[in-house]
């Protein structure tokens, strides 16, 4: 680890870093040299008043937090108008991803759809074809779910190598909402699959309203299992950039599949093999053979603080590990840290038990003795399954396959508190 | 999908907050019509696709015209978009080429995508037969089929992909899931660690995320440029007026028209034009770089814009010979025009559609 501790930091944040550590440990002193002007002194916001109320009929979050906010990799494609950003994971807590810096992924623009304009067709092999209005979604039962979104290109940069440097570009494609809709299930029953025949062997193409004609097949098991035909996400409606007024939930499942703006619900009896589940969202392994139809998201977890783009900037002493943790297949049951590398590992705590196929908050509370760390997260999932590291990884798919990887990702904490994204043997 | 008749029972019976056999009698008949505009999807046996034909002349034409500018002539891919052909025997390669030829399994895809989403920002206007011919002109410059070659619904359904067997189903179960399970090792798991590779070295994060996590570190960062940018660029638009007066040759305009649709699919012109991939031209000749208010420009359109520089027939011969060469950091993804007439008649095309 030697050579890490000479590696230049070319950041400016992270010049600002190291002197909030130097300032910190000061003030983490037990006695104070002077008395505390912000205390000692009448400050404005105690004595003058504040803005009334409709200052802001729909309130933003205050000017001190606007660096939280997505941000875009502009090489990784030709335009922004088919391309992706990044959640800011890093300066969120708890689970629930706030609508306005969730991230976005679009192939033909965000588009603005109205409930007036909206309609929601049903055809193939049903009993009966049919349309339905957004006021008509509204009149079936409705339920409440938590679950993650996650990209199934998330991580996809770092297959190769250490790439960047920052939680919100290496796991940032991931968001996590309450979703209020209808079960697919209740939709397709309104049609009637009596014409489908043998439901094993049937699949739904789902498509969205976009000009990219987005369209996947999911099997008919999954359809009727838990998907969800959405029009809320934590409470109000759909931002435009996520579907509005309706996209579909696919819990668990990649983020291609949960077709914003849906339009068009066909049952059919073979997946149409479109080009997003043929040239894009097929894994290619190392002999050039493609796996297809990967859809679940195996358990994954990552340390969100500190992170490179979260440094430590208070001394030595009582430190918050903090991280999210996730499965496509069900519960995550428990998540182990390392600050060695994955040499010894610690239990961290859930913050709350996490949903089923939705983000759990883990911490470990900790000390830090102001030496370097490699940190690391390890996820386990109510299947039993343990996240693999990148070496695992690698020896069964080879390092072509752009997505699903959910391998353990290491930070290179260094004494002044900076963390740098590394890769380690 | 073995569990899934236990499933399915399951969820019908108990799953629902509503009993399943119960029906709404919410949404209405869908009619044939209907069905018929959305319906276009098209099958991997080449169910769902409408009778027609097409040559590969004839598609090499519609492709030079509606997608080179982004595919490239041969469709081969210019600058960052995607490429379409060749990189046959690459996949197993460090960075596999993945192109419909390589690639893609099923003729149906190449149909059905370019029929539903292509050309980007001007979707579903192709007539099927001008998709069985760029289709013919896609497997042509794969080199999969001579340059007589014609697809029709009728020799559509026997074609096969070169890499049709290349694909195999989520294996992961086995491969994967059975071997990364149980208890994990808690102590001594490895003799030493190592750190191999660093982000730093590659350096490709971009640089704003350093100016965020900077102000995250000292507090609030006052008003981002890009907001002054788009302050600045908004005032011009009483110049546009004025440009209208200048005479136009309705012939050269009439060319121009032509030339024009190798921007179509990013720009609008004319009475109602918004915003695509690029900014809508109304007006654009007199106008001020970069001053429609609500696009998003790259920076050097900013800068310009806050120099006050104005289009003139210099400086759009220039830009449009070669748009990143004339102005570097643009963003838009267009080689430039060869010929000086083409140059010419676009311009008056840009004047006389403005009219
Ligand atoms: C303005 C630029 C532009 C034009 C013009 C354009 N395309 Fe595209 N094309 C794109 C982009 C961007 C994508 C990727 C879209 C996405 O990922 O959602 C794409 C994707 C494709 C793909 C899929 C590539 C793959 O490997 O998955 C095909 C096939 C294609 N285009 C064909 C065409 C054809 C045929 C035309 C002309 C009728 C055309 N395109 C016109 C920009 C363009
Ligand atoms: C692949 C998409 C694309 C194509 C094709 C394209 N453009 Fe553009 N154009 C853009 C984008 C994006 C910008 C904004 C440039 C920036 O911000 O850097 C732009 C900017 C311009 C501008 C400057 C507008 C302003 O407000 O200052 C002009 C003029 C222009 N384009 C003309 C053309 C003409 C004429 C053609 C065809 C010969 C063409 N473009 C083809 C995407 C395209």
């Amino acid at each position: 680890m030697d050579d890490a501790l000479k590696a230049p930091s070319r950041r400016a944040f992270l010049k600002g870093s190291a002197a909030a550590v130097a300032g910190s440990v000061a003030a983490g002193a037990a006695v104070a040299a002077e008395p505390d002007p912000l205390i000692t002194e009448l400050q404005d916001w105690a004595s003058s008043l504040g803005e009334g109320v409709d200052e802001t009929p729909y309130g933003l979050p205050i000017k001190y937090e606007d660096d939280v906010v997505r941000r875009n990799v502009p090489w990784l494609t030709a335009d922004p108008i088919s391309s992706i950003n990044f959640t800011p994971i890093h300066a969120l807590d708890g689970t629930i991803t706030p609508q306005g810096c969730a991230f976005e992924r679009h192939h033909s623009g965000a588009i603005e759809l109205s409930k007036p304009d909206y309609r929601l067709m049903i055809n193939g092999l049903v009993d009966q074809e049919l349309v339905f209005t957004y006021a008509d979604l509204e009149r079936f039962p409705r339920e409440n779910h938590v679950y993650f979104c996650e990209c199934a290109a998330n991580t996809g940069m770092e297959w190769a190598g250490a790439q960047l440097n920052g939680v919100q570009f290496t796991h940032g494609m991931i968001h996590n909402m309450e979703y209020t809709g209808v079960s697919l299930r209740t939709l397709l029953n309104e049609a009637g699959l009596g014409a489908a025949g043998d439901l094993k062997d049937k699949w739904v193409y789902v498509e969205g309203a976009d000009a990219s004609s987005n369209g996947r097949s999911i099997p008919m098991e999954k359809a009727l299992d838990d998907v969800l035909v959405a029009f809320k996400a934590n409470g109000e409606a759909l931002r435009k950039e996520h579907g509005y007024p309706v996209r579909l939930v696919v819990p668990g499942w990649e983020g291609n599949m949960w077709v914003k703006w849906l339009r068009r619900i066909e049952v059919t009896d073979m997946a149409v093999e479109s080009r997003e589940e043929t040239s894009k969202y097929t894994d290619v392994l190392a002999d050039g053979i493609a796996r297809k139809w990967t859809w679940v998201m195996d358990a994954k977890s990552v340390i969100t603080s500190p992170s490179p783009q979260s440094p430590i900037t208070h001394g030595p002493g009582p430190m918050v590990i903090s991280g999210l943790a996730w499965s496509g297949h069900g519960q995550i049951t428990r998540v182990d840290v390392s600050k060695d590398g994955g040499m010894t590992w610690e239990t961290a705590r859930l913050g709350r038990q996490g949903d089923t196929k939705a983000l759990t908050r883990f911490y470990l509370d900790t000390e830090w003795d102001g030496e370097e760390m490699l940190l690391q997260a390890r996820a386990m999932d109510e299947t039993g399954y343990v996240q693999p590291t990148k070496a695992q990884l690698r020896e069964v798919r080879g390092e072509n396959s752009i997505y699903h990887n959910n391998c353990i990702q290491t930070w290179h904490v260094k004494t002044n508190g900076e963390a740098e994204n590394v890769e380690v043997s | 999908m073995s569990k899934f008749l236990k499933v399915t029972a399951a969820a019908l019976v108990l799953g629902s907050p509503a009993l399943a056999e119960e029906k709404f009698g919410l949404g209405r008949p869908a009619l044939p019509e209907e069905v018929a505009a959305w319906n276009k999807d098209v099958l991997p046996d080449g169910r769902g696709i409408p009778e027609g034909r097409g040559d590969v002349f004839t598609g090499e034409e519609v492709f030079a015209e509606q997608c080179a500018v982004c595919h490239g002539d041969f469709a081969e891919g210019v600058d960052n978009w995607p490429v379409l052909a060749g990189g046959f025997d690459t996949l197993g390669d460090k960075d596999p080429v993945k192109t419909v030829g390589s690639y893609w399994p099923h003729l149906s895809t190449v149909w059905d995508y370019v029929n539903r989403s292509m050309p980007f920002g001007a979707a579903q206007t192709l007539s099927p037969d001008d998709v069985y011919a760029i289709t013919a002109y896609i497997l042509y410059s794969n080199d999969l089929v001579d340059d007589d070659f014609e697809l029709s619904h009728e020799n559509f359904a026997d074609f096969e992909m070169y890499n049709k067997d290349g694909f195999i189903i989520d294996d992961r179960a086995e491969t994967e899931y059975t071997i990364w399970s149980g208890e994990p090792c808690m102590e001594n798991c490895k003799d030493e660690v190592k750190i191999t590779m660093r982000a730093s070295v590659v350096d490709v994060t971009p640089e704003e995320a350093d100016e965020g996590a900077d102000g995250a570190m000292q507090g609030h960062s006052e008003g981002t440029v890009e907001v002054a940018a788009t302050e600045q660029a908004a005032e011009p638009e009483a110049e546009v007026v004025e440009t209208a007066a200048v005479a136009v040759d309705p012939e050269l305009a009439a060319a121009g028209e032509k030339v024009f649709r190798k921007c179509k699919s990013c720009h609008q012109i004319g009475e109602g034009a918004k915003n695509r991939s690029g900014p809508q031209l109304n007006g654009v000749m007199g106008r001020t770089f970069g001053a429609v208010e609500d696009f998003k420009y790259s920076l050097v359109f900013n800068a310009a814009a806050e120099e006050g520089r104005v289009w003139d027939d210099e400086s759009m011969s220039a830009f449009l010979a070669k748009p990143k060469g004339y102005l570097k950091g643009t963003k838009m993804g267009f080689g430039g025009l060869k010929k000086e007439d083409d140059i010419a008649a676009v311009i008056a095309y840009l004047r006389s559609a403005s009219e």
